[in-house]
């Protein structure tokens, strides 16, 4: 499946995840090639996130700025977790679109993988 | 380009804030015309040290030094310092709590993603005293 380069719109990735925007709907026809799914900050620091989607439950002021250094472009909270205010705040400040799912990690990895996004290291 | 120098405090414990020192960094490297790579390798280093320091340290300072041919980022502490530097730097050792283990953080990665991601890594540290953190990144445009 190596090669395959499919391409997402956040609005679609959004509405395969039946998520609602919490932060940066404007941002909604931004593209997307690669996404991750962690609770492992660490993990997401120790690889390639530039312009990925980045899947997690853990929903922290830490969450929003590992994204915002390294690189990842939109935020998708699992399992309905929903951010306080300040969480929000934060993103907005860092232009991250904050999204929230009703979908576990595992179904919402699932949607996307069929949908046809690679994973952050390049391979399906 | 004229160098510019920047310190900020970080405070142990502060999980707030931590980590908006780097992304103060992050921009102002950016607002530079910096390249993305080396944008992104700073600001990742100097998360992970900063992390480090409001996990592990005392409260202590963060500072980076700018000039067209390379940054500098500085991070020192007051905390317990590191007794083995080696066993340190050894991918998945940690001495971090339970509680920032449930943040992300505390795999043992933090030392070893910072060797990576820069060009050269200096740590020094006494047992009591505090740790001494450099790293150097080198523009190469």
């Amino acid at each position: 499946m190596k090669g395959i380069a499919v391409v997402m719109k956040l609005s679609e990735i959004a509405k395969i995840l039946e998520s609602d925007f919490l932060s940066g709907e404007e941002k909604k026809d931004q593209e997307f090639h690669y996404c991750r799914g962690s609770d492992l900050m660490s993990d997401v620091l120790a690889g390639f996130a530039e312009g990925s989607v980045f899947l997690t439950g853990l929903v922290t002021l830490q969450t929003v700025r590992t994204a915002s250094v390294s690189g990842a472009g939109a935020i998708v909270f699992v399992r309905n977790k929903k951010p306080s205010p300040e969480v929000i705040a934060l993103a907005k400040q860092e232009d991250i679109p904050l999204l929230v799912t009703p979908l576990s990690m595992f179904v919402s990895c699932g949607r996307l993988y069929q949908g046809g996004l690679t994973g952050v290291h390049g391979n399906r | 380009m004229t160098s510019i120098h920047k310190s900020y405090h970080v405070a142990k414990n502060d999980f707030i804030h931590a980590g908006e020192a780097s992304i103060h960094v992050k921009n102002l490297l950016k607002s530079m015309n910096y390249n993305q790579d080396l944008v992104r390798r700073v600001a990742i280093c100097g998360y992970e040290a900063e992390m480090n320091l409001v996990m592990h340290g005392g409260d202590g300072e963060l500072s980076v030094d700018v000039n067209s041919e390379r940054v500098i980022l500085e991070v020192a502490d007051r905390g317990p310092g590191i007794l083995d530097i080696e066993l340190a730097m050894q991918e998945g050792y940690s001495t971090a709590k339970e509680e920032y283990r449930e943040m992300g953080f505390g795999a043992g990665m933090g030392l070893p993603n910072m060797k990576k991601n820069s060009d050269a890594l200096k740590i020094t540290s006494e047992p009591g005293q505090g740790t001494h953190v450099s790293m150097t990144f080198y523009n190469k445009g």
